[in-house]
């Protein structure tokens, strides 16, 4: 901004045309550092990270401060840096294909982010369709609701949940006490509290895309289909859920794309019988400590997640044209 | 569309908050627990929430947490807002589709990797880990989401507005602060509690990039969890949700009083 | 008196080959990638003139004021404002103030503080500011809403405070996008004579973009007519009407019939047009069209006559069906399909209660019209 008001009095004596017009340079300048800011930040803390990432997947375990050779290190010079690339090896990515661990987790991880996406959707769409459908005065409030518990740790809302599933907790002294069933059933520590836990930490991501495409759709296009004949069931599959399509697909992706890499569901809920990659990552760093390892895990999972990440993208951008 | 309101969708919705706020109320509910199990009622009694309060760690780590949160809550919202600005206002930039794609990923992306590679970079750049290190990861977290919101209030900006000004002889400096910027202050508000709670909430990402010295309450009641189920992480959670769910209520409760009281005045005008 | 002058009548500058132009365009080109939306346009405006441009949305008339407000840079060409190039001067360096057609009232603001804004810019003192508001509220109405933010105004109000807060700051030239646009019919009515009156009393030069013709044709000393980023003519209200420059001036403003033809016999003005299928329309306005010249021959419908019987002094007579009549109250209209197929629209005032000779569906029917009723057009 300083510069900007320097450019202007220099050019005082110039013409007035001269003197806006450089004044406009100023400005423009102004203007760039809107997008340098931001820009220059992510690059060094979102981008660079990354490439940390991948050159350290490709280095070696090592018992040291920091654990792993050869460590960044630019006191070298050029060769001392070109040596270092020489000691860099695939060794790491060898090493995830032949323990069927990691293969295993990797399955998993997309197995039951997958499954869970499909439970999330099927428990979601309904609520968002109340929702949509409810009287005008009260959706604000209902949209607050649902947002409300995104607000709260989710932490907080996972460890809710260890409380209700085990063997002796609130669920199975419920079904007890009624008669449903005579044995505390098994719930916590399998991939069926991983499934709970992910649907409910997941539920709002999914609900508020959902909410905000079937609102935006004019219900007279329904009265428009059982108008020239068709059945509600069917005016469901041909109008509305087509219509719906960019909001299940917001919220599917954002549902499956976090739940690939969720660490916390699966360690809290999950016990230590399930296996899910973003859990295995973090073995790897805190108990282990093989950061190199952890880092070859990290930029596999991260080719896995590219693709729908970059749908996830178009995905925004397109419902950024339509909102212009 | 009342006619439409039918039962089955009054019945989703029913089951569907219940299905939100049961274990949370349950979760409160068991924090008065007089007995030390949690799932079985002993009577009423408010005994972890004094404990609690003498827990040294904890309120330490309580301390740590509000702190990183109102640093890089703040400065993730002025970031995030430039963002906003850089991307709805420049359409045509080099490396525009680079920018947005680093805006929006991190909304997405597991924290697991965006902890691993925060804390990769820290040691690579030989920067002690602690709590300059979360703060900074928070920073960079949070202002994505911020941007995010800033940007939706933006893409509904009427630029007229701008022109207006200039048009009564602001230059775009005057302009964007005494006009843009007030127009959309509801939404920067909204983002920085977004990013404020963000960071309150964040477990993984602290954990990577934390370091001695530095546990944040998240961190804490982690840890105390992995050791099983306690009345007393209970209290400290119902405090947490406490403060965050008043927060938000009288947020929203305010925004909803300015949002009637603006209908009245607009239908008061139409009348004349 | 005849005449196709201006409303105000002492006031034709356009007409005075001394007076000196006040808004200059000069060839000004504006593109927007491969878009042309101002192409190659040249127009003069004078001072204390209400000029109109007019003409279909996408046409390019809001690019020309956007460019005189300094948003929109002129791709080629250059903009004059009394005497002095406008190029490189932003919008907050003009002399020239814009009123909104969404009004872009500053919603944070109560009316003063919108009203004041301007004057603030301009480092005014304080009770000066104070002073002039007030003076723009009582012009508008407004004493007792001074206080009020934008949303507790109605459309009404609101767009009174666009224009208090335009032209407080005392613009050479007031700049207007649409300014009736958002309101409904009858107070667009009476807000167009207040607009005129505030023009004349303030002495301001007013250049106002609209689509619609009737409020172009109440307010405006002058018309640009405007389509696909050129001027296709620019003339008074009346001149527009009844005398307009060609076929898609005739057919833009107000509703005409059109007869292709060739001028069979001309001398001195007028002629005799041979428009096919036996038709000779004969006219006192063909001006410099040589025989031999396919020409347009453009007469309004409320020119024509219709009648049960051939009328026997008439010039002009042609015969036909009644094919549709339209009954509005002040007036009626009737089609007619003449032999050949083409259907001529013609409109009588209904000045007295009960028509005479009725005319009904398939009734057959003379349309008739004199020598100096239509119009000849080359272009």
């Amino acid at each position: 901004m300083s510069s900007a008001a320097v450019t202007t009095q220099s050019a005082t004596p110039a013409t007035n045309a001269g003197k806006s017009v450089l004044a406009r340079l100023g400005n423009a300048f102004v203007g760039r550092l809107v997008i340098i800011i931001p820009y220059v930040w992510l690059l060094f803390f979102f981008l660079i990270p990354f490439v940390i990432v991948f050159k350290i997947s490709l280095s070696q375990t090592a018992i040291a401060i920091p654990p792993y050779t050869p460590a960044l290190d630019f006191s070298g010079g050029i060769s001392g840096f070109l040596d270092q690339l020489k000691q860099l090896s695939l060794d790491n990515y060898t090493w995830l294909t032949q323990d069927a661990l990691y293969f295993n987790a990797y399955v998993t991880s997309v197995i039951i982010a997958a499954i869970s996406t499909v439970l999330t959707l099927l428990v979601g769409y309904p609520i968002a369709y109340g929702m949509a459908r409810a009287p005008a005065t009260i959706r604000p409030t209902l949209l607050m609701l649902v947002i409300l518990p995104f607000w709260t740790s989710f932490l907080i809302r996972v460890y809710a949940w260890i409380g209700i599933l085990k063997p002796e907790g609130l669920l199975n002294q419920l079904l007890l006490a009624t008669g449903i069933i005579h044995q505390p059933l098994i719930i916590l520590n399998t991939y069926t509290a991983i499934f709970i836990g992910i649907v409910y930490s997941y539920l709002p991501f999914m609900v508020l895309p959902l909410y905000s495409a079937l609102e935006k759709m004019d219900y007279s296009l329904i009265e428009a289909a059982k108008d020239l004949g068709c059945p509600p069931i069917s005016a469901f599959w041909k109008i509305t859920f087509p219509l719906s399509l960019p909001g299940v697909i917001a919220g599917c992706l954002l549902v499956f794309i976090p739940a690939v890499g969720e660490f916390v569901i699966p360690d809290l809920l999950g016990g230590s019988q399930t296996l899910m990659i973003g859990k295995t990552l973090w073995n790897e760093f805190f108990a282990n400590r093989d950061w190199p390892v952890s880092s070859a895990v990290a930029v596999i999972l991260l080719l896995l997640l590219i693709v729908p990440i970059m749908l996830f993208q178009r995905a925004q951008a397109r419902a950024q044209e339509m909102d212009r | 569309m009342n006619t439409t309101w039918s039962r089955f969708n009054i019945t989703s919705i029913v089951l569907g908050f219940a299905f939100l706020y049961l274990p949370i109320v349950l979760l409160i509910v068991f924090s008065f627990n007089e007995s030390k199990l949690v799932t079985v009622w002993g009577g009423f009694s408010t005994k972890w929430y004094v404990s609690l309060f003498h827990n040294q760690g904890l309120m330490d780590a309580t301390w740590v947490t509000a702190r990183v949160g109102l640093i890089s809550a703040t400065a993730a919202t002025v970031l995030g807002t430039l963002a906003a600005l850089a991307l709805t206002r420049y359409t045509r930039f080099k490396g525009r589709v680079l920018f947005s794609g680093m805006v929006f990923a991190p909304l997405v992306m597991p924290e697991v990797i965006t902890g691993l590679s925060l804390l990769l970079l820290f040691v690579a750049v030989g920067l002690d880990r602690g709590f300059l290190t979360v703060t900074l990861a928070h920073i960079t977290l949070t202002m994505c989401f911020v941007a995010v919101v800033v940007q939706s209030r933006l893409i509904t900006f009427d630029r007229s507005l701008e022109e207006a000004a200039m048009d009564l002889g602001a230059t775009p400096v005057k302009t964007f602060f005494q006009i843009t910027l007030p127009v959309i202050m509801p939404a920067i508000v909204s983002g920085w509690m977004l990013a404020f709670t963000l960071s309150l909430d964040d477990l993984v990402i602290a954990s990577f990039t934390s370091g001695p010295g530095a546990t944040t309450l998240p961190m804490k009641i982690y840890s105390q969890v992995r050791l099983g189920v306690t009345p007393e992480i209970n209290a400290a959670c119902t405090i947490l949700i406490a403060v965050v769910a008043i927060g938000v209520i009288i947020a929203s409760l305010a925004n909803k009083r300015r949002e009637v009281q603006r209908q009245l005045d607009e239908q008061a005008a139409q009348r004349g | 008196m005849k005449s196709l002058g201006s409303i105000r009548r002492d006031f034709a500058p356009w007409n005075d080959p001394n007076a000196k132009p006040y808004i200059q365009f000069d060839n000004v080109t504006k593109k927007f990638g491969d878009f042309t939306a101002v192409n190659n346009l040249s127009l003069t405006i004078f001072e204390r003139e209400f000029f109109a441009l007019l003409g279909a949305s996408g046409c390019g008339k809001s690019t020309l004021l956007r460019m005189l407000a300094g948003f929109e840079e002129p791709t080629a060409g250059r903009i004059l404002l009394d005497g002095q190039d406008l190029r490189g001067i932003p919008p907050y360096r003009r002399p020239v103030n814009m009123m909104f057609q969404s009004y872009a009232l500053f919603p944070h603001m109560t009316v003063e503080n919108n009203i004041a804004f301007g004057l603030k810019q301009d480092g005014m003192p304080k009770p000066e500011i104070a002073s002039r508001v007030a003076e723009m509220l009582k012009l508008v109405k407004l004493e007792q809403f001074a206080k009020r933010k934008p949303h507790q105004l109605s459309g009404g109000q609101r767009q009174r405070v666009a224009l208090a807060r335009s032209v407080a700051k005392r613009p050479k030239v007031l700049l207007l996008d649409e300014p009736l646009g958002a309101l409904d019919k009858k107070l667009r009515e009476e807000t167009q004579f207040e607009l005129m009156d505030l023009q004349q009393n303030l002495g301001l030069t007013f250049v106002v973009v609209t689509h619609d013709q009737e409020e172009a044709m109440t307010m405006a000393d002058r018309i640009a007519i405007i389509d696909k980023g050129e001027v296709m003519q620019v003339a008074t209200p009346a001149e527009v009407y009844e005398a307009p420059g060609s076929r898609f001036v005739a057919g833009f403003v107000g509703n005409v019939n059109m007869f292709e033809g060739k001028i069979a016999r001309g001398e001195a003005g007028s002629a005799s047009i041979d428009a096919g299928n036996g038709i000779t329309i004969r006219t006192d306005n063909a001006g410099t069209a040589g025989a031999g010249t396919a020409v347009t021959f453009a007469i309004r419908p409320e020119k024509i006559k219709v009648s049960s019987k051939k009328p026997a002094e008439a010039v002009n007579a042609i015969e036909g069906e009644v094919y549709d009549i339209a009954y509005l109250g002040d007036m009626t209209v009737y089609h007619v399909r003449l032999d050949d197929g083409q259907v001529v629209r013609a409109s009588t005032m209904n000045a007295a209660r009960i028509t005479e000779d009725p005319l009904s569906w398939n009734d057959r029917a003379w349309v008739s019209f004199r020598p100096d009723a239509g119009v000849v057009l080359t272009r």
